[in-house]
């Protein structure tokens, strides 16, 4: 298959989706099945070892080209991007029936799935760069689904900003690479091995690709916007932010971590930052009943298990990466949609308030069993095979830090799961708002695929493993690793450490009603924890706006000419002198012609306009600087310029009293002495610094190449013997069209500008 | 802005400043002149002629809205680049015919462009300061 043929597929077949989805048809889901039947068609390479690679030129001048390359890692995401995709196109067709805006909904679901296609795929950084940013975008659109909500549109911003702020860091990262490596290809960077780690920009390179990588994977302190995602529709927070988008970030640090094992910052980093993140995320996640927000804070402490495991050196880790991203993605998206199923069939998502539904949805009771199960890391389900592997690294590692913080993470788990899976679905029934059933094939089909996938490789990991997994940790480690993927590894250390958890995790789980209030009396985390800080933040920016607003537009145009003219007073003739440009030319006999006359009644009605006391008596002086300006070009062989300034002195003149008689400028000046003072200043300075520019021009030779270029082309290749206009139509039209476009589009703002302003100020002339 | 004076020049001074502008338009390749300046001139003559009579006369005597003008004008430009494209030149390299020995190109299409630009710009920014 064509790499780029399925990347282009999945953005050009957006509309093709809004259309079907705009009408809840179940076939929507074809279109990720399709392009999810195409990576398929790339396990059979991927297992022989190969690599296929695909370069088309895109800006060469750069060295950009736009290259994909399909490797173990990037299809286990692109299956899983496509594979999942499958499942909840199809679960929204039914879950979102009835709503509005369904065709944007779809348009922006499939720019999305293809975003990420083109990020996991994308074999050249600013390639990466550019999909990474549409994934941030298009999460925005999907976020903000109801835009009338004031909530849904301020996680939709937060969403944005964060990322956004990441990817800029990524940008940075993947620049510094590029202007010290020479290239931007990814494989070409990796190739080189340790030659990244070794640049003198490598802790800032490190530090910058970390900070995108957390604020996309939603790390402990750029967390927050992940939760409040969640008022997003169900299908969107199961795809985006708990399967893939929020995965972007570990796939990231996955794909560069042959070029930094081992590197201390790196791994301080990465441990450092996951391990924070999974304290942070179990605490928070047992504080909340909102199920999905429950199930956000968990994916947090996962996202928060992968980077730490990526920190971790060695080929086991990077199997444990790559099992517990697979497994957490499976029971992660299945818990999802249960609980859009729930509160679709309930009307409500809260824990507090859901009990007993075993009965009325057996179905969705025993999808979200087997999800929980796995989630909780019981076997035989996948989730069992993914921690056993998070223990064994930490135990070859012998690192107790690992093993600490991992086992309060999966006691975290385990109480999830009970919250999610056992506490909904057993007891005595509860009373809720809407009589439950289980839904119809649409939106069962996802959690029960899901759940009995964990089941099949949870049985038999070794389909997954050898089929992929292995290949995802070579790319992640650098090196193959011969460790098969398997249920049972004998009575181990890890399997005691899996116990315990259990024990500790069911004991958690049957204080929670308690722990939950312990946690809540943390006042402090909702008034001094992140989302606060990002509110401060914000506000903070706004009143700097302000502030500057107000310091630099007053409203007054007088100022703002005067400030620009002043600028222009002051760097000119400076810049000239402090560069050594300053040069007279060498006055002669040739100087004293006709023209000074010309040139000393320009001078007098310059101090004319100076000493007009009226605005009609202004703007007459002015047009006499400009009919003598005119004359000057006319007496030294610059007919078009002098046609040019006699017509634009009489537009300015029509137009300056047509002013004149709608607006009251009739009165006379009302500038004090000391603004006349002020005004009179900068005028004297520009025209003392536009002098001296003049005359150091003057002093240097002419150099006539070009003049003497258009004279001899200007007939045989152009047509016309008017140099002034051929330049202007011909050889410089592009120039022109610009000039045009700006003239037309100057004057349809100003037009608006003073419509507004008429508005506001009826009728004031005569 | 009612003055007599104003209005009954206004109706000699426009068709004398059409046609002056037009002269000027075409001459412009081979002496002073050219798009820009015969832009400038029509805008006066139709500026002078609608100070006194209002926006409304003024829409009335050009049929559209002077905002039209600088959509067609920028159209007519952005167009007279394209016929070199397909003749593999680069963009904006204006192409001639001499029928009976009178150079004829886009050049002349692209300052006609210029010109209209010229007049919808001015008289859009004037058209905010007249009468209703």
């Amino acid at each position: 298959m064509d790499i780029l043929a399925l990347v282009a597929a999945s953005f050009l077949l957006a509309p093709l989706a809004a259309w079907l989805g705009g009408r809840s048809s179940p076939f929507v889901a074809a279109i990720p099945a399709l392009l999810f039947a195409g990576f398929w068609t790339f396990l059979p390479e991927i297992r022989a070892g190969a690599t296929p690679t695909e370069v088309h030129p895109w800006i060469p001048s750069l060295g950009i080209a736009a290259s994909f390359r399909v490797d173990g890692l990037s299809l286990l995401f692109a299956l899983l991007i496509t594979g999942i995709g499958t499942l909840v196109f199809l679960y929204a067709s039914a879950y979102l029936k009835g709503r509005e805006r369904l065709p944007r909904f779809y348009a922006a679901l499939t720019l999305f799935m293809g975003a990420m296609i083109g990020a996991v795929l994308a074999d050249d950084l600013i390639l990466l760069v550019v999909f990474w940013e549409l994934t941030s975008l298009t999460s925005f659109l999907l976020i903000g689904t109801t835009p009338e909500s004031a909530e849904a549109r301020r996680s939709a911003q937060q969403g944005l900003l964060v990322t956004v702020a990441g990817g800029l860091a990524l940008l940075a990262a993947v620049i510094l690479m590029g202007a010290g490596l020479g290239t931007y290809s990814i494989s070409e960077i990796l190739a080189r091995g340790g030659a990244v780690a070794a640049l003198p920009a490598a802790p800032a390179i490190i530090a910058l690709l970390a900070i995108g990588a957390f604020a996309k994977s939603a790390q402990a302190p750029l967390h927050s916007w992940l939760p409040n995602a969640m008022v997003a529709p169900t299908p969107v927070s199961a795809f985006l932010h708990s399967a893939t988008m929020v995965k972007l970030g570990v796939y990231l640090l996955a794909r560069f971590n042959p070029a930094f094992e081992g590197d201390g910052l790196w791994t301080l980093l990465l441990t450092g930052v996951g391990g924070v993140t999974m304290i942070a995320g179990a605490a928070l996640a047992v504080r909340e009943t909102d199920l999905k927000r429950v199930l956000a804070y968990s994916t947090v402490v996962s996202l928060g298990t992968l980077v730490l495991m990526i920190g971790v050196p060695g080929e086991m880790s990077a199997l444990a990466v790559a099992a517990f991203l697979f497994g957490h993605a499976l029971y992660k998206a299945c818990l999802f949609l249960v609980a859009g199923i729930v509160d679709h069939e309930t009307g409500t998502r809260d824990s507090a308030m859901l009990g007993g539904l075993r009965r009325a949805m057996p179905v969705t009771a025993f999808a979200a069993v087997l999800g929980g199960l796995s989630m909780a890391g019981l076997p035989p389900l996948f989730g069992f095979v993914g921690k056993e592997l998070i223990y064994g690294a930490g135990f070859a590692n012998a690192s107790w830090l690992v093993l600490g913080v991992a086992l309060i993470a999966n006691v975290a788990m385990v109480v999830v799961a009970g919250i999610v899976a056992v506490r909904c679905f057993m007891g005595p029934r509860v009373l809720t708002p809407t009589v439950p059933h289980d839904p119809g094939f649409r939106m069962l089909a996802g959690p029960i695929v899901l759940a009995l996938l964990g089941l099949l490789f949870g049985v038999a990991p070794w389909i997954a493993g050898d089929g992929l997994l292995t290949f995802a940790a070579e790319a992640i480690s650098g090196r193959r690793s011969d460790a098969p993927l398997e249920l049972w590894h004998g009575f181990t250390p890890a399997l005691g450490l899996s116990v315990l958890t259990l024990i500790l995790g069911a004991f958690a789980y049957l204080r929670w009603d308690g722990l939950r209030a312990a946690l809540s009396h943390f006042r402090q985390l909702d008034t001094w924890g992140p989302d606060r800080g990002y509110d401060r933040l914000l506000a903070g920016v706004q009143r700097v706006a302000v502030w500057q607003t107000t310091a630099i537009q007053t409203g007054s145009l007088r100022v703002y000419v005067g400030r620009v003219l002043a600028v222009v007073a002051l760097s000119g003739a400076p810049a000239l002198y402090l560069l050594g440009g300053f040069a007279f030319p060498v006055p002669d006999a040739a100087w004293l012609r006709p023209d000074v006359a010309l040139a000393l009644a320009l001078i007098v009605a310059a101090l004319a306009v100076a000493g007009a006391r009226g605005f009609v008596a202004g703007i007459v002086s002015a047009g006499m600087v400009g009919f003598a300006v005119a004359l000057l070009f006319l007496l030294n062989g610059a007919p078009d310029l002098a046609f040019t300034q006699f017509s634009v002195e009489a537009i300015a003149i029509v137009i300056l009293l047509a002013i004149v008689g709608r607006l009251p400028f009739r009165g006379r000046d009302a500038r004090t002495t000391r603004e006349r003072l002020r005004d009179g200043t900068i005028a004297v300075g520009l025209g003392v610094s536009a002098t001296l520019v003049l005359l150091a021009v003057l002093a240097m030779p002419f150099d006539a190449r070009l003049s003497e270029y258009f004279r001899a082309a200007s007939v045989p290749e152009a047509h016309g013997r008017n140099l002034v206009n051929v330049i202007l139509v011909d050889f410089r039209a592009l120039d022109t069209l610009g000039e045009i476009s700006v003239l037309g589009l100057a004057a349809v703002a100003a037009a608006a500008v003073i419509a507004g302003v008429r508005r506001r100020m009826p009728e004031t002339g005569s | 802005m009612t003055s007599l004076i104003l209005r009954t020049s206004g109706r000699v001074i426009l068709p004398l400043a059409l046609l002056f502008s037009v002269y000027v338009l075409l001459r412009g390749h081979n002496a002073p002149g050219g798009g820009f300046i015969g832009g400038l001139i029509a805008a006066a003559g139709l500026a002078v002629y609608a100070l006194p009579r209002g926006r409304s006369a003024l829409v009335a005597l050009m049929r559209v809205w002077p905002k039209a003008l600088i959509g067609a004008g920028l159209a007519l430009g952005l167009l007279s680049g394209l016929p070199a494209l397909f003749l593999d030149s680069p963009y904006l390299t204006h192409q001639w015919t001499f029928p009976g020995g009178l150079a004829v190109g886009t050049a002349l299409v692209f300052d006609v462009g210029v010109y209209l630009t010229v007049v919808g710009a001015v008289l859009t920014f004037l058209s905010a300061y007249l009468e209703e």
